[in-house]
């Protein structure tokens, strides 16, 4: 893969009280962040909290409400299309152009970047391979399955040579299967020197792809960190998932476990102890007469971590 | 709005008709043939045989370059409305377009100029049938192609732009029944507008239909007046620039929010 040099120093992306609103709708509320040349940076949180806005103002299409926003080094509301020109993006609704092949979909899109035609039949060959639907050129694009369709929108983002690629739920709707050979593409990006910044609700993409991420919740940002760092400074390391049999009263049981772990949290269906050591809280819980159904030891998780700070579970 | 970036919204269109270009092509010309036998032959014998002729003109003549246009004002609309709400809807390519470095309006400008080519393309095939069948009898009879053109734009430019703002296409089988089709029967295309009573004789100078026929038809028949073909254009030109405007606004404001 051959990648853009970064010819910007400092941040890629840098945001300082970015807001966007839609009549009195607050969408995006005074966030700040900054992104790093080769970084894989995430928005992780649920539907509606603001991470599809903001990767459209990232990529030039919706003009910014408030606040400052500076990508590759300049005003989107001033140089769109310059900055466009260096992006590539990957909406969360497939828009390609079903009217033609998947071959005519790389040419026509390098087309709208005003590539000269043999370098884009080089790099349509190429990407095509490297997406694995080098065998399917000349196929409409209707009958692909829903991974491929996804595939090719990335092929076709990455036909300008992005120094970004801008991603917005790159892998939902998709089979595990589909998932895992998409993560494994981009991974191979990643490691291409490719700075990427996705949105997710998934915590085990944004766990698999993301070197650093913020965790968004109603329009804010409510914490940034690596994975690693945002789980050890929000949660304990380990969690004991119980289950209990029919619908006992959610407060008596939190108090019952409470002197277990350090905290808990009762969800609808469970409930999580946070622990330092999994296994003796799992065999405390057995021991003091609790009719679990089910006892489970895990690892904490980024789902754990925006839980204990929203209240919310991501799939909210 | 710059030049480049609208070309290569026509080279898209224009890669998409290649693909169907055998099909469209017999259509193209199978068309201004059917019309000009049914209407200039079949009813023009006996519009002739009753009347003499139509403001001095056999009836092919007078029928041949109304029907020219407003095939071309047809095609426009309807290339204006479905596949528009499709490109923000259905398929939803427009918003792939808009975040490569084509700007809404671009790709607003590049959509009017390949309907307006793309009529061009029709208006050339219908001609080439209406000199076959000896209803051009001006070799100014060319530009006829042009003032199709000019008119397909004017409506590609304003339904395009009420296109773009819609959710559903609700309205467009009542655009097509109750304003084009109308305009189709009433701007002077199968009768002159004289034919009409009086209040609807000015409300067809407002049809840019009218215009456009109006338009070709001085040209096909040698019929030259330099004042009523400036008009003619300028009204045309206006109905483009009112779109334009209009497109330009809601095309940016539905694509870039």
């Amino acid at each position: 893969m051959r990648v853009a040099s970064h010819a910007v120093a400092g941040p890629l992306v840098e945001a300082r009280a970015l807001t966007k609103r839609f009549g009195s709708f607050v969408a995006v509320d005074r966030v700040d962040f900054a992104i790093a040349p080769g970084e894989a940076f995430g928005f992780l949180g649920p539907n509606g909290a603001g991470k599809t806005s903001t990767m459209r103002m990232i990529g030039c299409v919706s003009p910014r409400t408030d606040g400052d926003l500076r990508v590759l080094g300049m005003d989107p509301a001033r140089d769109g299309a310059r900055i466009r020109a260096r992006l590539g993006v990957v909406p969360q609704e497939d828009n390609l152009d079903t009217e033609l092949t998947v071959w005519d979909n790389m040419q026509i899109y390098g087309r709208y970047f005003d590539l000269p035609r043999p370098v884009i039949r080089e790099r349509a060959t190429e990407l095509l391979d490297f997406v694995q639907l080098g065998d399917r050129r000349a196929s409409r694009v209707d009958p692909l399955s829903g991974g491929m369709k996804r595939r090719l929108t990335i092929a076709r983002a990455l036909i300008n040579q992005p120094e970004l690629l801008l991603l917005d739920e790159p892998t939902t709707g998709l089979d595990p299967q589909a998932r895992h050979l998409l993560w494994d593409r981009l991974y191979q990006l990643k490691r291409a020197g490719v700075t990427l910044v996705l949105t997710t609700h998934y915590m085990d993409e944004a766990e698999q792809l993301c070197d650093r991420l913020v965790i968004m919740d109603e329009a804010r940002i409510v914490a940034e960190g690596s994975p690693r760092d945002l789980i050890a400074a929000h949660v304990t390391r380990e969690v004991v998932e119980v289950r209990f049999d029919g619908t006992p009263d959610s407060h008596v049981l939190a108090e019952k476990l409470r002197p277990l772990g350090q905290r808990s949290e009762v969800l609808a269906d469970r409930v999580l102890i946070y622990t330092t050591d999994g296994d003796a809280t799992a065999r405390e819980v057995s021991s003091n007469g609790l009719s679990a159904e089910s006892v489970l030891v895990r690892r904490a998780s980024l789902e754990d971590v925006f839980l204990t700070l929203t209240g919310r579970t991501l799939e909210d | 709005m710059a030049a480049s970036p609208m070309l290569r919204v026509v080279e898209r269109e224009a890669r998409v008709y290649a693909r169907l270009w055998r099909g469209l092509a017999f259509s193209t010309f199978v068309q201004p043939a059917l019309y000009l036998a049914a209407m200039g032959l079949g009813l023009g014998s006996l519009v002739n045989a009753h009347t003499g002729s139509v403001h001095g003109l056999d009836y092919l003549d007078f029928v041949a370059p109304g029907l020219l246009v407003a095939s071309s004002m047809q095609l426009a609309c309807s290339e204006s409305l479905w596949p528009v709400l499709g490109g923000v809807k259905w398929m939803r390519n427009f918003y792939g377009v808009v975040a490569t470095p084509i700007r809404p309006s671009e790709l607003f400008g590049g959509w009017v100029l390949w309907t307006a080519l793309r009529s061009m393309l029709g208006a050339t095939a219908f001609l080439l049938v209406a000199a076959v069948l000896g209803a051009v009898s001006s070799p100014w009879g060319v530009f006829a192609i042009g003032a199709a053109g000019l008119c397909a734009a004017a409506f590609c430019a304003l339904l395009s732009a009420f296109a773009v703002t819609q959710e559903t296409d609700l309205s467009f089988p009542m655009i097509m029944r109750l304003g084009v089709l109308p305009l189709f029967l009433f701007s002077g295309t199968f009768f002159p507008i004289s034919q009409l009573p009086t209040a609807l004789q000015r409300l067809a100078l407002i049809s840019p239909l009218w215009h456009g026929v109006a338009l070709a038809r001085s040209f096909t028949t040698g019929d030259i007046w330099l004042p009523a073909i400036a008009a003619h254009v300028a009204f045309l030109s206006g109905c483009i620039v009112v779109g334009a405007l209009a497109g330009v606004r809601t095309f940016t404001r539905r694509l870039s929010a």
